[in-house]
């Protein structure tokens, strides 16, 4: 990144978060410290897509905090985390438009938007889509436009949720390698998955959620060797049966 | 029927040669109603977007109240708007009555609703679709409205298309505010009454052929924006 400054480590403390009188998350505390890949795994209903908007800002959490190094997680007025969703959500306009609404939003000129699009869609081999109507792209193309367009951003860290679970296998690779480079280039990922698989190939840490209580942080290759704790083993054993 | 074929011919001839005094009520008309159509549009855009997003008590009743003036008689609106610009009235100062002004103040109330009303149910499906992600990119509140009033940019076409439509054909508002004074403030639809009940048919005749291209017209338009949007915008 440009900026010697970084909005990471976040400090996460005693976060909970309630919805119609169910406690959805639970005394969550973590620290995220620049760099790496971090999976959040949990099975479905765990709150780990929860987590990551709670962290994101797109909720307000119902107690603790969430501290970024620098204030609101910005640096010079702009946001220096992102997301990407499950589903992602693709504006009605061309590729090219929908990276440079972005860059607008996030204060960039005219020009200037246009020619961080056009820089982020040739990196991520978007270049000859840039024309196409983003809503009338397959899956994966769609997937992979969403991840050009947060990485477009610059972010820090850049939060997915599930970002492969519609995609078929050749789709996934493709993003999976957008990932290694985004992490490559020392942007970190914080991502939400149940694809034991994905997380052995990309995470170099998780944090393993149930029913909203975050039960083992430890690096992944300890997670997956030894599973601390009978939840996450049982999760292990019982993703395993179905992979 | 003798009568009728050659109140038809006289029509198509009234067209055909450029009348003058036709073309200036068709002028008319289209000024009056486009005029109408795009303050409704500049006000009811806007409007109709945040009470999308907007979240405040007694919305549903503003929502409902909104819906149930797409259906406000025109007659009605004629009367309010001739008692508000009246002599005696608020606005009677100004001078409007019998003018083209106070027939666009009619059309634009008129129009209003249904722009406000089509506006806020379009914008509402689209946001709870860009919600989360307008949100991430700090795109809150009525700082979302231009991305979600230009991605719904092809139904809120079609939105204004029926204000057009709904303004162009009705009569009683711009009958009542306007006085259908020949040569100043008489429309296609009130020359039709008067000429029709005085029996002259081929004017009569010969705009509404005019009256039913323009619907003609306008529902291609609408039917066009769709399919343009699908196109290039993959909007559904």
């Amino acid at each position: 990144m440009r900026e010697a400054a970084s909005i990471l480590p976040l400090a996460v403390e005693g976060l909970a978060y309630a919805a119609g009188g169910a406690r959805l998350i639970a005394e969550v505390s973590f620290t995220l410290p620049a760099g790496g890949v971090v999976a959040v795994l949990g099975s479905n209903g765990a709150g780990k897509s929860l987590l990551l908007r709670l962290c994101h800002g797109l909720l307000a959490p119902g107690a603790g905090t969430i501290r970024w190094a620098a204030a609101d997680g910005a640096i010079g007025g702009r946001r220096r985390h992102a997301m990407v969703f499950q589903k992602p959500v693709m504006l009605r306009r061309s590729a090219r438009d929908n990276v440079a609404h972005a860059l607008r939003a996030a204060g960039a000129s005219r020009s200037e938007a246009a020619m961080r699009a056009d820089a982020a869609l040739a990196r991520y081999g978007l270049a000859d889509l840039a024309q196409r109507p983003a809503r009338l792209m397959s899956g994966g193309e769609q997937q992979r436009l969403a991840i050009a367009r947060a990485a477009a951003l610059e972010p820090h860290l850049m939060f997915l949720d599930e970002p492969c679970s519609q995609l078929d296998p050749g789709a996934t690779r493709q993003v999976e390698a957008m990932l290694a480079d985004l992490s490559a280039r020392g942007v970190t990922l914080m991502m939400a998955t149940h694809d034991l698989a994905q997380a052995r190939r990309l995470a170099s840490r998780v944090l393993f959620l149930d029913r909203g209580r975050l039960l083992a942080d430890a690096p992944a290759a300890d997670f997956f060797t030894s599973p601390p704790g009978a939840e996450a083993r049982a999760f292990l054993a019982g993703e395993l049966t179905w992979s | 029927m003798h009568d009728v074929g050659a109140a038809f011919a006289a029509a198509f001839r009234l067209i055909g040669e450029g009348d003058a005094a036709f073309f200036a009520i068709v002028g008319l008309s289209l000024r009056v109603t486009l005029t109408a159509v795009a303050i409704a549009a500049l006000i009811g855009l806007p409007l109709g977007a945040g009470l999308a997003i907007a979240r405040f008590p007694g919305r549903s009743a503003v929502i409902v109240a909104v819906n149930a003036l797409m259906g406000l008689p025109p007659v009605v609106a004629g009367l309010i708007l001739f008692l508000i610009l009246s002599r005696s009235g608020p606005l009677g100062g100004l001078g409007w009555l019998y003018t083209p002004r106070a027939m666009i103040a009619a059309q634009a109330l008129l129009v209003l609703p249904i722009v406000v009303a089509l506006t806020r149910q379009t914008i509402e499906d689209l946001w709870s679709e860009y919600r989360e992600h307008l949100a991430s990119l700090g795109l809150t509140g009525r700082r979302a409205i231009p991305t979600l009033l230009w991605d719904a940019r092809f139904s809120l076409a079609t939105a204004l298309l029926a204000g057009f439509g709904r303004a162009s054909a009705e009569v009683g508002a711009v009958l009542i505010v306007g006085g259908n004074i020949a040569g100043a403030t008489r429309t296609m639809t009130t020359a039709i009454t008067l000429e029709t009940s005085k029996g002259d048919l081929p004017l009569a005749l010969g705009l509404g052929l005019v009256l039913l291209a323009l619907t003609l017209a306008i529902n291609a338009a609408a039917f066009g924006a769709s399919r343009v949007g699908a196109r290039v915008a993959g909007a559904t």
